[in-house]
């Protein structure tokens, strides 16, 4: 009976999606207010009812309802709690709900919380995110019914995706989706924008605390996502190129172009129709992700689902959305006009360089990712391998790094090269210095630490200069009274990008690694720990067996020692093998042991042994990154503007 | 033409002049980073290119698999089920490499025609058949 509810409410979400979608837009075009006014309460009602959904499927985890196809598919009696709560989406249909919740999660949101915004500008908002949503809720109920019966009813679940089994990957999904999905909110604030015509700054400020949002939620998605592959795949990798790793670096880099480029359009009424199409693409690159994953056109470790109608339904679904968008787009965006004028040395034009940057390696990590199929499709098959997008990310990410010093410290309308110079050439002088010091502390000196290490401490110190020319001829109690919150978002974002930079830079270069062959008694010496290898022996758990070895590890000087224990596991229900490596994390270094296979009967084993520096710098950016998002997002500023809302605004408004 | 226009024509040719210099820089790059998927039977007609890495897919041939001398060294044949090619990995092989399974190798040719693999890949589900292979799947694998 559950399950039932859960599909009828779908439908009901379904029809009340299609009200929010229609009702509104039509009431705005014409210039009904009772019309209007449905938005919100739609908004809601339809959350409540994806929720019903949503809430059915978990029951039907939660008490083991076998007769429901996906339940026996991806659980199984034994399933510890807590991954089946996860378990609802850990596969194709499941995700698509959470996707769906989601989305009218971000609806609801913006329903009850921008007070600020004219009726009728919200109203256009709703009902664009309305229309997304019956994308997805007409996806879901025609291909992928995640409620459809097994009758008769299985007796035992086929048990969930060893890999999935994972707390880290159990919250992956749902960041990513508040991520991805929040960018909803940013595109439909722009689609709403370019119906009335009116892009303008304070079109730029309801857009910005959103979009802040959904970034620091796919900046933490992403970072769980890399730390999962790093030591839950086994093989010590944070991050692959994978093509779906680059569908959701893709909006990423999307949304990091938008913010800076709503900064600009809020600050100096600039770069308008660039960053409505920005927001279109920042949503179109999301569903584009969703689609590589879920139509499984791709080879790749997370293609779970390959089924050709599904894909082809969020094919036509994403030609659809960005057809029509960018058709729109094309039709109005003559009417924005850039107010102001300004000159290419000033803020405003390193953002136009940043959002040029950022915009090009979106288009060549693009390029990598969809040119296999594109070759597919005349016969060949190819794969294109990390070296590409290394040798992409690094040079056209580089000059970035500079430019973020340079942003910082430049003003926004226009500047001088003398007063620019007086203020760069101290940081960029000691940055220099600074790293060439700390690349000679490392083991052995490499161009490309040097480089990196310039990097991330040029941002340092611009950082430090930007709070220094705060404090300027002012108290430090006034300066603090003074700055937005928005200006330490800017700093902590800045400073994520600079810790995030000495990870990939240290761990890339100087990480050890050896694949070896280990008996027991067996010692191995790898950057200056010595290895034991005491032998394995046999664990039984919930719903694995598992082989465990055991490694006695020392550094050289006898400082420090400890065991560690990586395992095999097989579970039992799908009888699939899974390495979980054993880590020692640190600040500085991370130790990590995977055990391969068994080599002999003499208990030798094939061993792989990393020593990795600095890997946790890489997430401690992402974090950073994230809390600067948190900053930003809660700059009063964005508050205080939703207190005063003025009945002309919405005058004014409706006349248009 | 007005100094505004004029600077704002120069800031136009530069963008077109980066964008080409860009996407030229882009398409070489990934021509040299591209790898072609090759079945056994391809790579024994003589189509596995000499001077660059490729990848070759098939299944494992059941008893195969064997290890020379005592280090991590595996040799073990891959089959598209008309042609074979030995494969000789050094290293440790994914957790679902097993034999009878569809894995794919990345590699070149030494030269006594035997694949020497730099990584191989078996993807994290049983039921999991590498799309190159499919194709080949259905004409007739016996099962």
């Amino acid at each position: 009976m559950i399950p039932e509810i859960g599909q009828f409410a779908l439908i009901v979400a379904l029809c009340v999606a299609i009200t929010q979608a229609v009702v509104p837009l039509t009431g705005a075009a014409l210039g009904v207010q009772r019309w209007v006014a449905v938005a919100v309460p739609a908004a809601l009602a339809q959350l409540l009812f994806v929720a019903v959904a949503y809430g059915c499927l978990t029951w039907a985890f939660l008490s083991h309802d076998f007769s429901v196809l996906y339940v026996a598919k991806n659980s199984n009696s034994a399933l510890p709690l807590i991954y089946r709560i996860s378990g609802v989406w850990g596969s194709h249909e499941g995700s698509l709900l959470l996707w769906s919740l989601v989305l009218t999660l971000w609806s609801a949101a913006v329903a009850l919380f921008t007070p600020g915004v004219p009726r009728v500008m919200r109203a256009r908002v709703l009902a664009v995110m309305g229309l997304v949503s019956c994308g997805f809720l007409l996806f879901i109920i025609v291909t992928s019914n995640p409620f459809e019966r097994l009758l008769p009813a299985a007796a035992e679940g086929s048990d969930l995706n060893p890999l999935l089994q994972d707390v880290g990957l159990a919250i992956h999904p749902p960041m990513l989706y508040l991520g991805y999905v929040g960018f909803s909110v940013a595109f439909a604030f722009s689609i709403a924008a370019l119906i009335s015509g009116q892009v303008d700054s304070a079109w730029a400020r309801w857009s910005r605390p959103w979009t802040n949002v959904a970034w620091l939620f796919l900046t933490l998605g992403i970072a769980l996502g890399s730390w999962w592959a790093y030591y839950e795949l086994g093989w010590g990798g944070w991050w692959f190129w994978d093509p779906v790793e680059n569908a959701s670096f893709m909006p990423w880099l999307m949304g990091t172009a938008l913010m800076h480029s709503l900064a600009t359009t809020e600050k100096r009424g600039t770069f308008k129709a660039w960053t409505a199409l920005l927001a279109i693409f920042a949503f179109a690159l999301s569903l584009l992700g969703t689609f590589l994953v879920r139509s499984g056109v791709l080879t790749s470790v997370h293609a779970f689902a390959s089924d050709p109608e599904r894909g082809i339904f969020i094919l036509g679904f994403l030609l659809l959305v960005v057809g029509g968008s960018l058709t729109l787009y094309a039709w109005r965006a003559p009417l924005l006009k850039s107010a102001a004028q300004t000159s290419v040395l000033s803020r405003d034009g390193a953002l136009l360089l940043n959002n040029i940057f950022l915009a090009v390696v979106t288009a060549a990590i693009l390029l990598g990712t969809l040119y296999p199929i594109a070759i597919d499709a005349m016969g060949d098959k190819i794969s294109v391998g990390p070296p590409y997008f290394n040798l992409m990310f690094i040079g056209l990410a580089a000059p970035l790094g500079v430019l973020i010093g340079i942003g910082m410290l430049i003003r926004w309308k226009h500047d001088t090269f003398e007063r620019l110079k007086s203020k760069l050439w101290l940081p960029a002088l000691l940055a220099v210095i600074l790293a060439a010091g700390l690349a000679l502390l490392l083991p052995e000196f490499k161009l490309a630490a040097f480089v990196g290490l310039s990097m991330a401490v040029w941002i340092l110190l611009t950082v430090i200069s930007a709070i220094r020319e705060r404090l300027q001829n002012r108290s430090l109690a006034s300066a603090l009274r003074s700055t937005p919150a928005g200006f330490y978002g800017m700093l902590l974002g800045h400073l994520g990008i600079a810790v995030f930079i000495v990870g990939i830079t240290l761990t890339s270069l100087y990480t050890k690694e050896k694949d070896l062959r280990m008996a027991p008694g067996d010692t191995y010496s790898v950057a200056g720990y010595e290895f034991t290898f005491n032998g394995v022996r046999q664990l039984h758990v919930d719903n694995y067996v598992a082989t465990r070895g055991s490694f006695s590890v020392h550094d050289e000087s006898g400082n420090f020692a400890t065991e560690m224990f990586p395992e095999k596991r097989i579970y039992l229900v799908q009888n699939n093998p899974m390495t979980e490596a054993a880590i020692n994390a640190g600040l500085a270094r991370d130790l990590f042991i995977a055990l391969g296979e068994s080599l002999d009967n003499q208990g030798a084993w094939a061993v792989r042994i990393y020593y990795k520096p600095f890997i946790r710098w890489i997430w401690l950016g992402a974090i950073i990154m994230a809390l600067g998002g948190v900053c930003a997002a809660s700059d009063r500023r964005y508050r205080r503007l939703a207190r005063g809302r003025s009945p002309a605004s919405d005058a004014l408004e409706q006349a248009s | 033409m007005t100094p505004a226009r004029k600077k704002r024509l120069a800031l136009v040719a530069l963008m077109i002049v980066g964008v080409a210099v860009g996407v030229g820089f882009a398409l070489n790059s990934l021509n040299q980073s591209i790898m072609f998927f090759l079945t056994p039977s391809e790579v024994l007609a003589g189509d596995a290119p000499s001077d660059r890495l490729f990848r070759v897919g098939g299944m494992v041939v059941k008893g195969s698999v064997s290890r020379p001398g005592d280090g991590l060294t595996v040799q073990f044949d891959l089959t598209d089920n008309e042609k074979q090619v030995t494969v000789r990995y050094t290293g440790i092989l994914p957790d679902l490499f097993r034999e009878g399974q569809g894995i794919i190798a990345n590699g070149r040719l030494d030269g006594s025609g035997r694949f020497v693999a730099e990584e191989v890949l078996a993807k994290h589900d049983e039921n999991y058949m590498p799309p190159e292979l499919a194709g080949m799947h259905k004409e007739g694998e016996p099962q």
